[in-house]
């Protein structure tokens, strides 16, 4: 599997690059084959597999979003790419979104999500209800985010804010988005996993590692 | 209190005195202690960190010094500058850092540029782009070219959002325009210090790049209030510890090297400092004083502790292990970190803000 992590000059404000490093390290360390290449501003666009999409500030943000419009972004995505959308990069692969102030700006529209701006920011730790899961995190936004008709969102929001203070993310197929910002696959090292296995189109055998104790202290910190 | 009773309170109390501010991500508490040191006896000084205006007022309540030295915290700049008159600004650098509840770094670099508009008497750091876009609507600013190894939140030109080109000597511009300064007061190369065209020699006690650059921008400051070069060093070759850091303790028959280090650039700078002799131990909080987000974890250059392993403490050592394991560095959790003064050999501690504290309580008490 080729991973890429797109932009990371422009989108990777909150330790963003987490969640290549934790794809890449439980893929390997099951010995299944994984790349991972930062795409910069000055590379040509890569053919890859799944399509990692982090933080950034405004500016920057709305660079990103112009140059993947004008990349070959959206047609290897149609084509059968992944894409994991956490916080800038939910917004971005949305139809709207706007930035410093209420000017709104086309999204790549790979998803029907409109983001406006939203008072307070939601900054704090979130935790979701993802089937009988959890999945936890921290985030750091000032969107409210709807989502079109038939787009399911990622969990239920028990901690946090999210899209609007009841739901998070949003799931559509090969399509991971949430506003739990930076590692939050490191983090959730069963999410990850659930992501690898549709990539590589198989279950994973389990991997134990000092992320289960991180999840789990997380999990008790936030979910009482 | 005392804001809430006289908002004048602080330009009361700067009124007939001379003021230096230092703000910017990291090195401000040394940079200012550095600055108190090179300007000569007797100059007052917020010395604990307490950089809000709060800690203004206490510093300046507490001395009646004329000349005044104050680290600012750097949401706080636009305040300190407007209410204390300063005869000098030292800008040193802007970088992520807190972002739970700090404003994003580019807000930040955008509010100074408003509160810095027509001032003079700045000194700021040349090769960071985003301090010079702050800095450039001020008059007559000493620019100088220290190295800046961290320049991950510029890439993006903050005027027109092209991305920069960076060249390895530190240089950098925008199609735009928008570039490191030309023509600048001092710098940094292979020959040493310079400010102007003399070489200033300078044998800095205190480790690092980072403080021979911070030691730069605060003798370069110093000359706008009548302070040589070269005697200015001559009085900064006698700082030895800032607020315990850089400060090396004999713990239990171990010798512990303490370090600061709360934000992706600042880590950069403490691990680069880690010799080969040293074990590292690695401890990090997420209380409100650190940022309540350890993301930023993900952000540090951990490269450099390849094949070795590293003992993580501290609330959030689960997320510092994690982030260790899968960059393929050894991680061992460990939870009460009193127990390994059993160990030999030396050591360097590196933590974040609270956890600092505890560190620098421990071996001071244990």
């Amino acid at each position: 599997m080729r991973i890429a992590v797109v932009f990371p000059e422009l989108l990777g404000t909150y330790g963003d690059g987490g969640n290549a490093l934790a794809l890449s390290w439980r893929a390997r360390a099951r010995g299944l084959p994984v790349t991972v290449e930062e795409v910069s501003l000055d590379s040509p666009f890569p053919d890859a597999d799944l399509y990692l999409l982090g933080g950034g500030e405004d500016g920057p943000q709305r660079l990103a979003t112009d140059r993947l419009a004008a990349a070959s972004f959206r047609e290897r995505v149609a084509n059968g790419a992944g894409v994991v959308a956490v916080c800038a990069g939910f917004q971005i692969i949305g139809t709207q979104f706007s930035v410093e102030g209420d000017e709104s700006y086309p999204g790549l529209g790979l998803i029907p999500a409109v983001t406006v701006r939203g008072t307070p920011r939601a900054v704090g730790d979130i935790a979701l209800r993802v089937g009988s899961k959890f999945l936890v995190g921290f985030e750091n936004h000032g969107g409210r985010t709807s989502l079109g008709e038939g787009l399911e969102p990622l969990g239920q929001v028990v901690k946090g804010v999210g899209n609007d203070g009841r739901v998070d993310g949003a799931r559509a197929p090969r399509v991971w988005a949430t506003y739990a910002h930076g590692p939050v696959l490191a983090q959730n090292p069963w999410w990850c996993d659930e992501i690898l296995a549709e990539m590589y189109g198989h279950s994973l055998e389990p991997l134990a590692s000092v992320a289960d104790r991180l999840y789990d202290a997380r999990v008790a910190a936030l979910v009482s | 209190m005392g804001l809430a009773v006289n908002p004048h309170l602080l330009e009361d109390l700067t009124r007939h005195r001379q003021v230096l501010l230092v703000s910017g991500t990291n090195g401000k508490t040394t940079t200012a202690a550095m600055l108190r040191q090179a300007w000569g006896p007797d100059v007052a000084g917020n010395h604990t960190g307490a950089n809000m205006p709060q800690g203004h007022v206490a510093a300046l309540v507490e001395s009646e010094s004329p000349r005044v030295v104050l680290e600012v915290d750097e949401a706080y700049l636009g305040e300190a500058v407007a209410r204390t008159s300063p005869r000098g600004i030292v800008l040193l650098n802007l970088s992520r850092d807190q972002l739970d509840r700090a404003a994003e770094v580019r807000l930040l670099a955008e509010r100074w540029r408003h509160d810095l508009a027509g001032r003079r008497g700045v000194t700021a750091n040349a090769n960071d782009p985003l301090v010079v876009f702050a800095a450039e609507t001020s008059f007559d600013v000493q620019w100088v070219q220290v190295p800046t190894p961290w320049t991950k939140d510029a890439f993006a030109c903050a005027h027109c959002t092209r991305p920069l080109h960076f060249v390895d000597d530190g240089d950098w511009w925008c199609e735009c325009g928008f570039r490191r300064p030309q023509h600048c007061r001092a710098r940094i190369d292979d020959d040493g210090m310079w400010v102007g065209d003399e070489l200033v020699d300078l044998s800095l006690r205190l480790p690092g790049q980072m403080n021979r650059s911070n030691a730069l921008m605060a003798l370069c400051a110093l000359q706008g209030v009548g302070v040589e070069a070269h005697e200015g060093a001559r009085r900064l070759e006698e700082l030895t510890s800032v607020e315990g850091r850089y400060r090396v303790y004999d713990w239990r028959g171990r010798r512990i090297r303490l370090v600061l280090a709360k934000n992706p650039a600042g880590f950069g700078e403490a691990l680069r400092s880690v010799s080969h002799e040293e074990s590292v131990w690695i401890s990090i909080n997420a209380r409100l004083a650190d940022g309540r987000d350890p993301s930023w974890l993900y952000d540090i250059d951990v490269t450099s502790l390849s094949g070795r392993s590293v003992m993580c403490s501290g609330d959030r050592c689960l997320d510092l292990a994690t982030r260790l394991t899968y960059a393929g560095v050894g991680a061992d959790v460990v939870e009460d970190p009193s127990h390994l003064s059993h160990g030999e050999g030396d050591v360097c501690v590196v933590a974040n803000y609270t956890a600092f504290r505890e560190w620098r309580h421990r071996l001071e008490t244990s």
